[in-house]
């Protein structure tokens, strides 16, 4: 288990209800785990939870724990983190990909060597090695190799997506956190990024937010279906879309709402 | 009857749209043929008290550029803090004190100038002018810079953190690159606005006959002059005024079309 997420509440500062409740959700290691339910059920806030970038706006109010590996192997409480540097090496952790790709105004080379320059990589030639190597697990190398220092402005919407991937890649992150990434692309680039997604959790496990319940039978290992800011199920994806436990589950996932 | 309406309609908004376009098709004839038979290579080559206007082209870059330099740096950092750091009522009240200055009448400008600076100092000069037109152009830089931000995705915002990387590195490296564009285009504009002002330099730096690079006193400038010489009796010196304007006209134009040119080229 990479992280834990134990009786987690969530409530966004606009807000008086919470978001989010009492949810609890393991994520496996090397294994992609699902969140799927529909528009509003607080999928994605439980996901921007995993990296803390809800920090970014001030009054959000949460409660619970969100445990995740350290090195040495036991579990820490990310929402104990306060200092500045805990957040640089807990983002450097628990990469993101959104849902529109991001790519930062700059040569495709100096994208991917963005995370890296932070983490403190100066020596020119192990930064151009580490580019290389992410750039090969992204199946992207063969596409850019000839062009690493025009601008990523110029690449296709599914290329983007491939860059931002091997953006956080680079920095070699424990957990990748994926914010519906193909809802923008077409259905070839989707499936160029699906496989991507089973190819890289032999090194880093996955957590994927996503509306298209297909993608999420055909990839993840483990599902956890949400509905009103609760966790209704989670289970092995086998199980959720065969045999669910819950009414609503089975509602949701054979189309009769959502 | 309703499409009776419907042309009657288009009809009286294509002739206000023609009436508008005839005056400035009007200032702009007369300008380019009043200058223009007054214009001449050597005006760029001799100084006002020899009839030329080269010390007024010269001082009235000058007086600009300096602005620029106070006014440029000041509203972009303005800017930066108002869109990516204040909050709540401070940041809106700096916007909202930004948005009134910038139709502040530009003459109430040059005369707080004259009361903060030329009556202590005790006489009109240059640095007196380039302080009117940085006060004209800080609200504007600000103004551009703080839209031009808003229009950069938070996603971005959001990716640079998601990297690890700190708030002020993600504005420097990302969201400020981002924006680089449209903000320059910006500044260009509010450059073209100001180079052209006559209110803030009336009586702050005023004008000058001789050639002059001292900020201490009273400094050339192409706008004042152009009022002083409109105002006299001689038919030389309204000629004089004429192609002054014209030259002028011109440099703003080509100010104004390069900063469209950009946006459009990388917009």
């Amino acid at each position: 288990m990479i992280m834990n997420i134990q009786k987690f509440s969530f409530t966004y500062a606009s807000a008086t209800e919470p978001s989010l409740k009492n949810i609890n959700l393991p994520i496996e290691k090397n294994k992609i785990t699902a969140l799927i339910g529909p528009s509003g059920c607080g999928k994605s806030t439980l996901l921007r939870a995993m990296n803390r970038i809800h920090d970014l706006y001030p009054g959000n109010t949460y409660d619970g724990k969100i445990l995740l590996q350290n090195k040495a192997g036991s579990m820490e409480d990310i929402l104990e983190i306060k200092k500045e540097n805990q957040f640089i090496e807990l983002r450097q952790k628990v990469g993101m990909i959104f849902q529109k790709p991001t790519p930062f105004p700059m040569s495709i080379f100096d994208n991917v060597a963005y995370g890296l320059k932070i983490a403190g990589v100066k020596d020119k030639a192990k930064l151009a090695q580490k580019v290389e190597e992410a750039l090969k697990g992204s199946a992207l190398w063969n596409e850019v190799k000839d062009r690493l220092n025009e601008s990523a402005m110029g690449l296709s919407g599914g290329q983007q997506q491939r860059l931002c991937i091997a953006r956080a890649v680079a920095v070699k992150p424990d957990l990748l956190l994926f914010d519906e990434p193909t809802s923008a692309l077409d259905p070839i680039s989707t499936g160029a990024i699906e496989e991507l997604l089973v190819e890289l959790k032999k090194d880093i496990s996955i957590a994927i937010v996503t509306h298209n319940m297909q993608q999420a039978s055909r990839i993840s290992d483990y599902t956890a279906f949400m509905y009103l800011g609760d966790l209704v199920e989670f289970d092995k994806t086998e199980t959720i879309f065969l045999n669910p436990s819950q009414k609503q589950t089975e509602d949701y996932i054979t189309g009769r709402f959502g | 009857m309703r499409l009776l309406i419907n042309r009657f309609v288009l009809g009286l908004s294509t002739l206000s749209a023609l009436i508008g376009l005839a005056f400035l098709g009007w200032i702009l004839i007369t300008l380019f043929v009043k200058g223009i038979s007054s214009f001449h290579f050597n005006l760029f080559l001799t100084d006002l008290i020899n009839g030329g206007l080269r010390n007024l082209i010269v001082g009235q870059l000058i007086l600009a550029a300096i602005a620029s330099v106070i006014g440029i740096p000041l509203g972009m950092v303005a800017g930066i803090y108002i869109r990516e750091y204040g909050r709540g009522k401070y940041a809106e009240l700096i916007r909202n004190l930004s948005d009134i200055m910038v139709s502040a009448p530009s003459i109430v400008i040059g005369a707080f100038v004259y009361a903060i600076i030329v009556v202590p100092t005790g006489g009109t000069s240059g640095f007196a002018g380039s302080i009117a037109l940085a006060i004209m152009m800080i609200p504007i830089v600000i103004n551009t810079t703080d839209s031009m931000l808003s229009l950069v995705p938070k996603e971005l915002r959001e990716a640079g953190i998601a990297l690890g990387a700190s708030k002020y590195k993600v504005i420097v490296d990302i969201v400020i690159k981002s924006a680089k564009v449209g903000i320059m285009t910006g500044v260009l504009l509010a450059f073209a606005r100001i180079v052209g002002e006559t209110a803030p330099l009336l009586f702050t730096s005023e004008t000058s006959n001789y050639f002059s690079l001292d900020l201490t006193s009273s400094f050339p400038s192409l706008t004042v002059s152009i009022y002083d010489l409109a105002n006299e009796p001689e038919k030389a010196s309204r000629d004089l005024a004429w192609a002054a304007s014209f030259i002028l006209t011109v440099m703003v134009l080509i100010i104004n079309l390069t900063g469209r040119f950009i946006t459009r080229n990388k917009g």
